[in-house]
């Protein structure tokens, strides 16, 4: 009772810098006038208004963030919110690098031109199979659902790289996590492989997230907070038990690690990937990955700076896996989506090798940053391709049907050449880059072995982009091959963008590379 | 009795839901078995309240009850969605993906 008292006493409202938090702000403030508008408006206005309320937010919070990174801040960041979120340097990189993404990924979420009435069913409760949903199938109209839920996630992924304790940690996870089970179950075509990918990836999601929480309770009773920067000054010296600090730093990893799809926690992936809408599974691939490679990297950087050469055999263990796993299984795949996630887990594991290198410079930081703004860009372009090779019953997926397909269409294939390069990282694209700052860094770290482990698992991933190439080039197209469509404007300027990026970074670098390396995280 | 016995219930607690969603092939039975699991933190949190002296992990088992609510919604409308479907809720019936 008197601690209750003594609490009540002490409580006082938190400072607010509305200023360097207004970009999530707008974002989540949009997302629930969405929702609003959905009870409101008639059915035939609310792609218009849902789509424009999404671009002029997305252009809103991106301008609200270029206003406050450009005046006058704290070099260093600034905690707000009682210390709950943290706007330094690499959490404007990250939100800048979100919000472009998401901007491509509602481009491709909103197009009505490629499948008639848009990639989402028109109603998600009409049971697949029946009359109605077949009768769905080729009317126009889309659930508009799609353009909240992604804000929310947007709103939650931002939240989650810029938070600097655990509880707003889980908090933006769960907001982040949420609406993208609900998105991958809203396809229009092969409904039930989009919901049994919905089902996989909310039981495993929810499965990870109790993991995380525990690791976030251990922490807590560790260090007696959940703020990364009191679980950092509790390791540093202190005579409490060790258990807790490794088995909460443990579940904690694993429940991140499962986010960013990094093997040997990537069983969902390939399923997710292939099953949820293409637009979605572009919106997965490139935001979720930034999202929980920002806050792997703040968790590492932040918090367990200090007990570092007591995780990172492990942590390097894992990166090895996760490579060995991407390119060896990738070999195998016959179905295009389910290769491309397959070449995710294995950047992931590029990725993770660039959160370990945790030099005092931050080079690691910044490199992984760089990578991740590459490879998002460089993904939503080649999931937005992919949308395009369709036949009758929507989208061909399988790569015996991408045969020849230069001999149909060339620019398309010219692209995705150009974009797989771009992910088997081949000079003159982004990736390249990418893998050169994160291996660098990786080098300056001491983890050479990893390196070149690293460089053989490229060489194998490599091969099955290669083998695309190959097929699209130098076979014959079958009679009853796909049909390439010519895609309407907003597909046509997603891929573009991602397609520009890819080649614009790959030549110029150093612009970007600069901007991510101005700041290390605010502890 | 020591705040350490409800640190081992919860730890038991845990790994009790953590092998019912590896073992069980109902999906609901699968999510309820992730709710034990939120659960089972919730009693360490506010024991470890406890054994610090401070509010913030009673305050954080709030939070929790309120992610695992939420969680429900969602998940419950999924699984039925699928239900309808198949007129099964088994994990093992959904076997379209793989490889």
């Amino acid at each position: 009772m008197n601690l209750l008292v003594a609490q009540a006493q002490q409580i006082e409202a938190p400072e607010i810098h509305y200023g360097a938090i207004a970009p999530v702000l707008v974002v989540l403030g949009a997302a629930c006038v969405s929702v609003l508008l959905e009870a409101l408006l008639p059915k035939h206005q609310r792609w218009a208004v849902q789509l424009v309320l999404s671009l002029v937010t997305l252009v809103g919070a991106t301008g609200a963030l270029i206003l406050y990174a450009t005046s006058d801040r704290p070099e260093q960041g600034v905690a707000t919110l009682a210390g709950a979120i943290a706007v330094d340097s690499p959490s404007l990189f990250l939100w800048a690098t979100l919000l472009v993404l998401a901007f491509g990924s509602i481009l491709l979420i909103a197009d009505r031109s490629v499948e008639p009435g848009g990639a989402f069913v028109a109603q998600a409760a009409i049971r697949p199979g029946t009359v109605q949903d077949r009768a769905q199938a080729t009317k126009t109209g889309m659930q508009t659902e799609v353009f909240p839920l992604t804000l929310f996630a947007l709103g939650g992924m931002m939240t989650f790289v810029a938070s600097n304790d655990l509880l707003t940690m889980f908090i933006a996870l769960e907001v982040l996590s949420l609406p993208l089970y609900l998105l991958c179950g809203l396809a229009r075509r092969r409904r039930l492989l989009s919901q049994e990918a919905a089902v996989k990836y909310f039981l495993l999601g929810a499965f990870a997230s109790a993991f995380f929480l525990y690791g976030v309770a251990l922490l807590y009773g560790y260090a007696g907070s959940v703020k990364l920067s009191a679980i950092a000054t509790a390791a540093g010296g202190t005579d409490r038990s060790d258990t807790l600090l490794f088995a909460g730093f443990g579940l904690l990893v694993v429940g991140l690690l499962f986010k960013a799809a990094v093997g040997p926690f990537h069983a969902w992936t390939p399923d997710v990937y292939q099953g949820a809408p293409t637009p979605v599974t572009a919106f997965m691939a490139a935001c979720t990955k930034v999202a929980a490679f920002g806050g792997i990297l703040r968790v590492l950087t932040v918090a367990f700076e200090n007990t570092q050469w007591e995780w990172r055999g492990v942590l390097y263990g894992v990166a090895v896996v996760s490579m060995v796993i991407g390119a060896i299984l990738g070999l195998t795949q016959t179905d295009v989506k389910r290769m491309i996630a397959y070449s995710s887990v294995a950047h992931a594991g590029f990725l993770l090798i660039g959160s370990i290198a945790l030099t005092p410079d931050g080079e690691g930081v910044s490199a992984t940053m760089f990578y991740l703004l590459v490879y998002g860009f460089t993904t939503i372009a080649a999931f937005g391709i992919i949308s395009l090779v369709r036949n009758s019953d929507g989208e061909a997926t399988h790569l015996s049907q991408w045969a020849g397909l230069a001999k149909r269409s060339p620019i398309v294939a010219a692209v995705f050449t150009f974009l797989l390069l771009a992910l088997a990282g081949i000079p003159m694209t982004s990736g390249f880059i990418g893998k050169f700052v994160v291996f660098s860094a990786a080098i300056d770290a001491g983890l050479a072995p990893l390196v070149v482990i690293a460089l053989v698992a490229s060489a194998v991933a490599a091969f099955f982009y290669l083998r695309v190439i190959v097929l699209m080039y130098f076979s014959d197209p079958a009679p009853d091959g796909p049909t390439v469509t010519v895609p309407g404007a907003f597909t046509t300027i997603a891929i573009t963008l991602g397609a520009v990026v890819t080649l614009v970074l790959g030549l110029w670098p150093t612009f970007v590379l600069d901007w991510a390396g101005t700041g290390t995280f605010l502890s | 009795m020591t705040p350490t016995y409800y640190l081992l219930l919860s730890a038991l607690l845990f790994s009790i839901g953590a092998i019912g969603v590896l073992v069980r092939r109902n999906a609901i039975v699968v999510f309820m078995c992730v709710e034990l699991m939120l659960n089972a933190v919730n009693l360490s949190l506010v024991t470890f309240a406890r054994i610090n002296g401070s509010l913030d992990g009673q305050v954080m088992a709030f939070f929790v009850m309120v992610v695992a609510a939420a969680e429900v919604v969602v998940g419950l409308a999924i699984i039925m969605s699928i239900f309808r479907t198949r007129r099964s809720a088994s994990v093992d019936d959904s076997n379209l993906l793989k490889y």
